[in-house]
């Protein structure tokens, strides 16, 4: 099937120099693009053209383009990742949009992801959550044999859906409160499906939580929005299943 | 007497590496407290071996070019990861893993490596399961298995489609506790741009902050690479879009021997590329390969219809489908390894029987195992990589076959090592796919994910300590020493020369042409003259790229083209070693398809009189022909016989 060519279209990137510049919306204007290319493609062609009129190319960050490595972060059109769903930015494709089409690209928008240059984000805070708990405590070695722990398939399953989070930060981003809450369920909730995971479960919750209030995440209020913007669809279940844990975790002490 | 030591233990095979422990020595934990490692890279070797050696009480500084350790490129790995539990009852067995390894690697492995790696295994499992990582399960909750291209048992553990991720998430979950503890200093977004040595040996590193700009000195008492391989040399690759050989290259010009670099993968389930602008290719896991059939069209006619768009895959009843893995290798069928399946998809389409528009693609059809399975059943096991390929391609795989080409995907070759992961450099150390090590000529699926740990959590907080017990007496690296002072200058006068060329050029023209050369010449096959061609050319691309180059933004800043300008400045030359090696190596094995060395019926024929070695090359200059020096390759368990898996 041979991809229809989009003669023109405009995209309208968010350019700042760096954490501390003030930024601008900047429109270029691309002509014969494939509908066949990613997303990032374009941004690529973009980029050549804008180097090779002497300008600076926007900085994003990008880097398996095959949705798993979490790298990319935009914000396109209002939505996180784009207009598609269930994708990364860099799974989207130029089917999506039409001749003439403006597309609107702009960085994850979060408090506590700022900018670092046009639409990079600094997302150091998801490391600082995962840091406060998002592990258990075993050295390498002297662990028991694997089939010694036997876990019920649908718990594995449950488990494995909540471990698929990228980590990329399209939750925060979507959420109108940046919430990361669906982004520390997704650990939580992983671990709270394993037997492995019980041993720290209190310690891991609260700790997990504390941390997320302090980098200036905000709350949950349960709008849902977070589980639409996933582009691992995962379910805002976690995040009922984290209030549980907080809870078992609040009411122990 | 070759000047490579290879170190390999005394004894029968299965004795070596436990006869090894025990004569190694082992530093003290007081002495661990004052010794200082950098760890390369973050992936499945660098974040599992950065973890193992806080544990032990070490002071490690961990660096990656990502803006975090889980973004590492193992996090794409799909398929699984071999383990000989034998949990299957199907007669699996350490030796049986260790036999099809060096089998699937066409006996261009060491045999002492490759025991000591299907001896780990089974630990490497037991350490994820108690890490939390969800792998798949039976009804009964005790672990599931696939099978993988070129074994005959079930060994291969998986969590979905994303077995890769999970392991990785399972050992940065490692590693975040050791940050989080203080036993691990992580340098986000910095990239290694030179290796210090002090007195021929690895004392620290370059590195370049890639948001600031800023170069920085860090001091250890040992460096480990563990920076992955080098397919993006092919510019279109599976690879992620940052992943280079740059840190393994400034070990090469540093005195650390690079061996068979000629020998890379070709993964055969890839999305065949769609244009141009193309900037990478996408994988379709090997395990499809467990349910899917794979076929080209019987007839000339039908294919040319197919190309044309007349008709489609399902027009074309079964009598007129060409099984031709079934049909060349009823034995092992669509299950054949990764180099076999790759040359064969390459022969239907050079012959004429290719159905996309490009000609270069085959149909990977699960229509067979939907009837007899269930849609519910395959959407199971595969559902992720169905929509994946969806996405990409606007084509839904349930209803009509997959599309797939060959693609490169991995490199066998690497830094040179010892049995105890140690360079040709005293200290420098080089793991996982940076390595050369364990996968001969051919890596068999889902054995890249067991190597990378094995050394991570396994082998390296072992044998790094035989070195590390003769440096306690070392103070902590005085990063103002001369030698820093140097390469930091040196390091700064590479990057403004980068800089300042300011030609007409983006860096992306120059690796796309590179990738053009690798893939003519020094792709699926192999010969003299392109070789020679190739290494021209190459040259020729280098000159070009000193002229033209244009970098632009600032050096202070975050500046994208900048680091990639680096990467494949290094890329040119390494492409040149690649060809050299596949020059000299004039035989076929593997990977590496030479055609002045095939069968009559166009299968590979390895020449072990003149080539059952190790090709380790030494720098000798950017203008001078590398070294070569020769590592016997000793088969003591394992009698050599040319591959068949018909």
């Amino acid at each position: 099937m041979a991809d229809k060519i989009l003669n023109k279209i405009y995209v309208k990137v968010w350019r700042q120099n760096n954490p501390t510049a003030k930024g601008r919306f900047e429109t270029y204007t691309l002509e014969n693009i494939s509908q066949g290319n990613s997303f990032l493609e374009m941004m690529d062609i973009l980029n050549d053209q804008l180097i090779r009129g002497g300008k600076d190319p926007i900085a994003f960050d990008h880097d398996c383009r095959e949705g798993i490595c979490g790298s990319c972060s935009l914000y396109i059109n209002g939505h996180a990742h784009g207009p598609d769903t269930m994708v990364t930015t860099c799974q989207l494709h130029m089917r999506k949009f039409n001749e003439g089409q403006t597309i609107t690209v702009e960085p994850w928008r979060v408090g506590a992801f700022p900018v670092i240059k046009d639409v990079m984000v600094d997302r150091t805070a998801f490391e600082k959550i995962q840091q406060a708990g998002g592990f258990i405590s075993v050295n390498t070695g002297g662990v028991p044999d694997g089939n010694t722990i036997a876990i019920s398939q649908d718990d594995a399953e449950e488990a494995m859906d909540a471990a698929a989070c990228i980590g990329c930060g399209a939750c925060a981003a979507t959420c109108k409160n940046s919430s990361a809450m669906l982004f520390l369920a997704a650990k939580v909730s992983q671990f709270a499906k394993l037997p492995q995971g019980q041993v720290e479960a209190k310690r891991r919750a609260v700790a997990m939580y504390a941390k997320m209030d302090e980098l200036g995440f905000g709350g949950c209020t349960n709008t849902g929005a977070c589980e639409l913007a996933c582009p691992k669809s995962i379910s805002i279940a976690h995040i009922a299943r984290l209030n549980r844990e907080y809870l078992k975790a609040k009411i122990a002490d | 007497m070759s000047i490579l030591n290879s170190k390999i233990p005394e004894g029968p095979i299965s004795e070596k590496w436990s006869n090894h422990k025990a004569e190694i020595k082992v530093v003290s934990p007081a002495n661990k407290r004052k010794l200082e490692v950098i760890v390369i890279g973050t992936g499945l070797a660098g974040a599992s071996a950065a973890a193992s050696l806080s544990e032990l009480g070490y002071n490690v500084k961990a660096f990656c070019y990502q803006d975090s350790p889980r973004r590492a490129h193992s996090i794409a790995a799909q398929g699984g990861i071999n383990a000989a539990k034998n949990y299957q009852n199907d007669n699996d067995s350490v030796y049986r893993l260790f036999y099809d390894t060096i089998k699937g690697g066409d006996y261009r492995s060491r045999e002492a490596n490759v025991h000591r790696l299907a001896e780990v295994s089974p630990n490497i499992i037991d350490q994820c399961v108690a890490q939390g990582v969800p792998f798949a399960r039976e009804y009964g909750g005790l672990l599931s298995n696939r099978s993988f291209g070129g074994v005959l048992v079930s060994r291969t553990f998986y969590a979905r489609g994303q077995t890769g991720q999970q392991l990785l998430l399972g050992a940065y979950s490692a590693l975040n506790r050791q940050i989080a503890e203080g036993g691990v200093k992580m340098y986000t977004r910095h990239e290694m741009i030179d290796l210090v040595t002090i007195e021929g040996k690895a004392r620290g590193i370059i590195a370049r902050d890639l948001v600031t700009g800023e170069i920085k000195r860090f001091g250890a008492h040992a460096v480990v690479i563990a920076s992955g391989g080098y397919g993006n040399v092919f510019f279109l690759s599976t690879n992620a879009m940052g992943s280079n050989a740059s840190a393994s290259w400034v070990c090469y010009k540093k005195g650390a021997f690079f061996a068979n670099p000629c020998y890379a993968q070709i993964h055969p389930t890839c999305i065949p590329v769609h244009g141009s602008q193309q900037s990478k290719l996408t994988l379709m896991s090997e395990s499809l390969r467990n349910d899917g059939r794979v076929w080209a069209p019987k007839k000339l006619d039908d294919a040319e219809k197919l190309r044309k768009g007349i008709i489609g895959p399902n027009d074309i009843s079964d009598e007129d489908r060409d099984f031709y893995l079934e049909r060349r290798y009823p034995s092992y069928g669509n299950l054949v390894p990764r180099d076999v399946a790759s040359r064969a998809a390459k022969e239907r389409c050079d012959a004429g029987f290719g159905v996309n528009s490009e000609g270069k693609a085959v149909y990977l059809d699960f229509k067979y195992a939907i009837e007899r399975l269930g849609k519910g059943t395959i959407e199971k096991r595969y559902g992720n990589l169905f929509q994946m390929y969806e996405k990409i391609t606007d084509t839904d795989p349930y209803k009509e076959p997959m599309q797939i080409y060959p693609a490169i995907h991995y490199t066998m070759g690497g830094t040179w090592v010892d049995y105890n992961l140690m360079t040709s450099v005293p200290g420098l150390y080089a793991i996982g796919e940076a390595n050369f090590s364990d996968h001969g000529a051919n890596r068999l699926g889902a054995s890249a994910l067991m190597q990378g740990l094995a050394d991570g959590y396994f082998v390296l907080p072992y044998t790094i300590g035989d070195y590390l017990a003769g440096e306690i007496m070392v103070p902590k690296i005085d990063t103002n020493k001369p030698e820093f002072i140097e390469a930091e200058k040196a390091v700064v006068t590479r990057l403004n020369t980068l800089f300042n060329i300011k030609g007409k050029t983006p860096v992306d023209h120059f690796h796309k042409k590179l990738g053009q050369i690798m893939w003519d010449h020094v792709g699926m096959a192999r010969n003299e003259q392109g070789l020679l061609q190739a290494i021209k050319q190459i040259q020729e691309l280098r000159a070009e790229f000193y002229q033209d180059l244009l970098v632009p933004g600032e050096l202070k800043n975050v500046n994208p083209e900048l680091e990639k300008a680096g990467r494949v400045a290094d890329f040119i030359e390494l492409g040149e070693l690649f060809a050299r090696d596949a020059l000299n190596r004039n035989e076929s094995c593997g990977g590496h398809f030479r055609e002045e060395s095939s069968t009559d019926e166009g299968e590979a024929k390895r020449d072990d009189e003149n080539f059952a070695y190790v090709a380790a090359w030494e720098f000798k200059g950017v203008d001078t022909e590398p070294l070569l020096h020769k590592e016997a390759l000793v088969f003591e368990t394992i009698h050599l016989t040319q591959r068949s898996y018909k």
